[in-house]
């Protein structure tokens, strides 16, 4: 019943995208009907999906395919289900929250096919999730490649989105390629394309390597992992708001379900995988968040972010294969939990970061953080709802991040007794939490705080289509941080399944209850603090900030976020590239100039694109087989013909009847 | 009964305690300079003043300017209620509370950044790239420096990592290694409370000023608080240094109680002393060392690793 709840859940998605498509260009209606179509599928697969994480068993179901050879095998497991929340939920809500973003009416040539593709997007991660079979998998895994390029390409008229469009759809390729080959081997290796868990006897551990290897580059492309994350920025920045952060909320992260879903397939779990993973994961939250500091776009550091929270998924998913490796069931919950709440985590207060900067977009019209300021004087609800994802993001007490990095850090520390060099890794978490928390600042001071740097046009406050999706990530935030308790069943039943095994329960592991006690007397004294505030506040004198008694002082004396993020960035030089245009001053009154400073993506700058433009100039030397002309191809293909033909006789007899 | 009491005694030592610290340091640099110095109570005296003084808000900011010293006060203390500060378990003590412990920290500065940030303020801004500048590396140093304690003690909590009841064999690889913590701890320190050489808080110039230019808005109660939340911060993280200096988990419980204060005084003390003899860093130095005490820890971790 749960499965074909999930079924209709996804179907509706479908449905909904349908229903966008028809409708007046310049009318609403259409719109609406497809948002509530969506909506109300969202909350039948919720339904389906906490059903199935609070104890309802495992539900599959067989039947025939598309092709006579194939089959459709799908199967609700725990697993399914803990990714289907974040992709109904967000799914829902941003879908919701394109009624204001998105209007059709102020968008007629893109809103129906946005919508359209939305839909496919969603209904193609539902059955990503629920696929036990490769052609099931691979099918919708194009599926959601393919309606991703398209969601990010929307407005095709840009140059801008058009390159992050193909770039994605590049990697989005490179993905799906290495799938066949890892599911071409795994067919050969079980016989059969359901993905059952090979015995040792039928996979050496060469071929498990090859598979884990290739698993590794096909969802580490998809999930964002350094240094396979080139495509993402750009994808995430030139999507619609709505749109990145369904992107970053849960299509980043079937790259990770990906990974969890093959991984129990392989028999051995040695330990340089896990060791592996986690290297990977510790240089993704490092070199996320690094990059994230020299950004000037809004969204485009945002983005990064992502980058910098896969690493911290990564993190935990790598202790828990280590744990596997060296037998400590203690570190596979440890680091499972981490994982799995900080992909919903994740998707919570990235979605809600993501459409509050769409709120901020829509409201001032640009993205570039530097041209906006002050904007929680005019926004007040919107830079209060960005401001408690900057706290949830840099996993700051009494917020849902801070409840997953705990459980990864509780891991971390917990191997000091059998593998202590890892417990490093705590050290580069902890890093990586201050290089967050100092984006962040950077960022909600820059936009929200201080005075307006621009003119902008009249900025108001959203509507409540903006406001109401974003209020129930928020109320998610605030719910998995102080009632931490509540997630203890999901992720103890997801993670048995996942290791099939019976393991510890978390609550003994950590400090759970003390947490929410300690996370509940935060924010009690926090409130407590606030009100204080307002008592403060209300017998205040106003007064111009203090400039050091100069009174002419204007906003464009203020600090800017280049310049807060310059000493940072000046520290740690050596692990960037930094390109910088400096004004060239001369005489004794020097003229106006203007400073430059930019943090290129090196993977993107200085390998792919010279190493692109290399092999390009190669390949033009093939460029005289393309002579334009029908007849040419028809000779090629008659050669190619002749050569297949050539290569099946048996080349012996061959031989005997020439000589 | 015992307990009760001990916790009584280390909440009344958190509240009361803090401001008297930054009157020890102002003493001992008073009596190296050859002056008689404000006197030993003269933060309280202070925060007692600005208490009944009334507040200024700049007209451009928010609620964010005016609840970050509070906030920040606020998360300090229930940082405090987690270290020990004697012989005994903290007041709160669970697994993992030593995470807590560094995060809290870190709110309270993100706060009081974001606060600089909303006055609008280019002196406020500098004041506050400077304080999210070093923050990115103390922070880390500090955790090395509890992953040293935590891979001495064996245990996931800062009362049964700092004092009480382990009763760690301490050998001389374990006693290098806490001496290199210790150093990399007292970098730290100096650094989160904007103690030379690292900050003057002596500076009368904006320019150069880091933590006093992040606060340089606030007035009345909200200063005090500030002024009160640093001092707090200071005896926090002197009980941490202390407890890696001085075993207190031998002998008579009273005499360890006694121990307790002075060691505190002494920490503040020695804090004075680095301010009388030292000049203040370049700006641009302040980062190196950061990582120098990043890598003491780094190095103390290592040397357990054997």
């Amino acid at each position: 019943m749960w499965l074909t709840m999930t079924l209709l859940g996804a179907g509706g998605f479908a449905a909904s995208g349908l229903i966008g498509m028809v409708g007046n260009r310049r009318r609403n209606w259409g719109h609406w009907l497809s948002v509530l179509v969506a909506v109300l599928a969202a909350l039948c697969g919720l339904t389906a999906a906490m059903a199935i994480l609070l104890g309802a068993p495992v539900e599959s179901l067989a039947g025939p395919g598309p092709a006579p050879v194939m089959t459709t095998n799908l199967r609700l497991d725990p697993l399914a289900a803990f990714f289907l929340v974040p992709i109904f939920l967000i799914g829902g809500l941003c879908s919701l929250y394109g009624i204001g973003y998105w209007k059709q009416s102020h968008h007629p040539r893109t809103g129906r096919k946005l919508r359209f593709w939305y839909g496919i997007l969603i209904s193609s991660m539902a059955m990503i999730t629920l696929s036990n079979n490769g052609i099931c998998f691979l099918f919708a895994w194009e599926l959601m490649a393919i309606s991703t390029f398209f969601l990010i390409a929307t407005e095709d008229f840009k140059p801008d989105s058009r390159q992050a469009a193909w770039v994605y759809l590049a990697a989005a390729h490179i993905s799906t390629l290495l799938l066949f080959a890892f599911f071409a081997l795994l067919r050969m290796a079980s016989g059969s394309f359901l993905l059952r868990p090979l015995s040792p006897e039928q996979a050496g551990m060469g071929l498990q390597t090859a598979l884990f290897l290739l698993a590794l580059g096909a969802f580490g492309v998809k999930a964002g992992m350094v240094p396979l994350h080139f495509w993402l920025p750009e994808a995430h920045a030139n999507a619609p708001s709505h749109v990145s952060a369904t992107l970053s909320g849960t299509t980043i992260k079937m790259g990770i379900f990906g990974l969890l879903r093959v991984l129990p397939l392989l028999p051995a779990r040695p330990l340089g995988w896990g060791i592996l993973v986690m290297t990977l994961g510790a240089l993704s939250a490092f070199l996320g968040v690094l990059w994230a500091i020299g950004q000037h776009d809004l969204k485009k550091l945002l983005a990064y972010h992502s980058v910098e929270n896969i690493g911290i998924i990564l993190l935990g998913l790598g202790l828990a294969l280590i744990g596997e490796a060296k037998h400590q069931p203690i570190w596979i919950i440890l680091g499972m939990a981490g994982c799995l709440l900080h992909v919903w985590n994740h998707g919570l207060f990235k979605s809600l970061l993501f459409l509050s900067a769409g709120s901020v977009i829509h409201a001032a019209g640009t993205r570039k953080i530097d041209r906006l300021g002050g904007l929680a004087q005019s926004m007040p609800l919107t830079s209060n709802l960005f401001l408690l994802g900057a706290i949830a993001i840099c996993g700051l007490p009494p917020l849902n991040g801070f409840v997953s990095e705990l459980f990864i850090y509780v891991g971390l520390l917990r191997t000091m007794t059998v593998l202590p060099i890892l417990a490093l890794a705590a050290g580069v978490l902890a890093m990586v939490g201050a290089l967050a928390a100092a984006c962040f600042t950077k960022v909600c001071g820059a936009v929200f705080l201080g005075t307006a740097r621009t003119k902008l046009r009249r900025v108001r406050e959203a509507g409540p289509a903006f406001w109401l999706p974003m209020m129930i990530l928020a109320g998610g935030c605030l719910l998995i941080g102080m009632a931490p308790t509540l997630v203890a069943t999901p992720l103890n039943r997801t993670t048995s399944a996942w290791a099939h095994r019976g393991l510890p329960a978390l609550v003994a592991l950590t400090p759970l209850t003390a947490l929410t006690i300690m996370n509940l007397s935060l924010a009690a004294v926090l409130l407590v603090a606030f009100l204080l505030r307002r008592f403060l506040a209300r017998q205040a004198r106003t007064q111009p900030t203090w400039n050091c008694g100069y009174a002419g002082s204007s906003s464009r004396m203020q600090y800017t976020a280049s310049s807060l993020a310059q000493m940072l960035l000046g520290t740690l030089r050596p692990l960037l590239r930094m390109r910088r245009r400096e004004p060239r001053l001369s005489g004794l009154f020097a003229g106006p100039g203007q400073f430059h400073s930019h943090v290129d993506d090196p993977v993107l700058k200085n390998v792919l694109e010279p190493g692109w433009r290399r092999l390009r100039s190669v390949l033009a030397n093939g460029r005289v087989f393309q002579r334009g002309n029908v007849q040419s191809y028809l000779f090629y293909m008659l050669l190619m013909l002749l050569f297949l033909l050539l290569i099946t006789l048996p080349l012996g007899a061959l031989w005997k009847i020439l000589f | 009964m015992n307990t009760l009491i001990s916790i009584a005694f280390q909440i009344l030592l958190l509240v009361l305690l803090p401001p008297l610290l930054p009157g020890v340091i102002n003493k001992t640099k008073a009596w190296f300079a050859g002056r008689v110095g404000p006197p030993l109570f003269q933060t309280y005296y202070d925060l007692l003043r600005l208490m009944r003084k009334g507040v200024v808000l700049s007209s451009t900011t928010t609620w964010v300017f005016s609840a970050a010293p509070l906030i920040s006060l606020a998360s300090v203390l229930l940082a405090g209620l987690l270290v020990p500060l004697g012989p005994t378990a903290a007041p709160v003590h669970f697994t993992g509370d030593l995470i807590l412990f560094a995060y809290l920290l870190a709110l309270g500065r993100f706060f009081t950044i974001l606060a600089a940030l909303d006055t609008g303020s280019s002196f406020e801004g500098m004041g506050a790239a400077r304080e999210l500048t070093f923050a990115s590396f103390s922070e880390p140093a500090l955790f090395l420096a509890l992953l040293v304690l935590v891979k001495l003690s064996g245990t996931l909590s800062l009362s049964t990592m700092l004092a009480p009841a382990t009763h760690v064999a301490i050998d001389s690889t374990a006693a290098a290694a806490l001496v290199l913590t210790a150093f990399g701890l007292f970098v730290v320190l100096l650094a989160e409370t904007s103690r030379l050489p690292i900050d003057d808080p002596n500076t009368h110039l904006e320019l150069t000023m880091i933590h006093e230019v992040l606060v340089l808005d606030n007035s009345g109660p909200l200063l005090a608080a500030q002024i009160y939340g640093s001092a707090v911060k200071l005896l926090v993280l002197g009980a941490l240094l202390l407890h890696v200096l001085l075993p207190l988990n031998q002998g008579w419980i009273w005499e360890n109680w006694a121990m307790t204060i002075p060691g505190l005084l002494a920490v503040a003390g020695v804090i004075g002393v680095v301010e009388s003899i030292m000049a203040r860093l370049q700006l641009r130095l302040v980062p190196t060392l950061l990582v120098a005490a990043c890598l003491l820890n780094g190095f103390g971790f290592l040397l357990l690793l054997r």
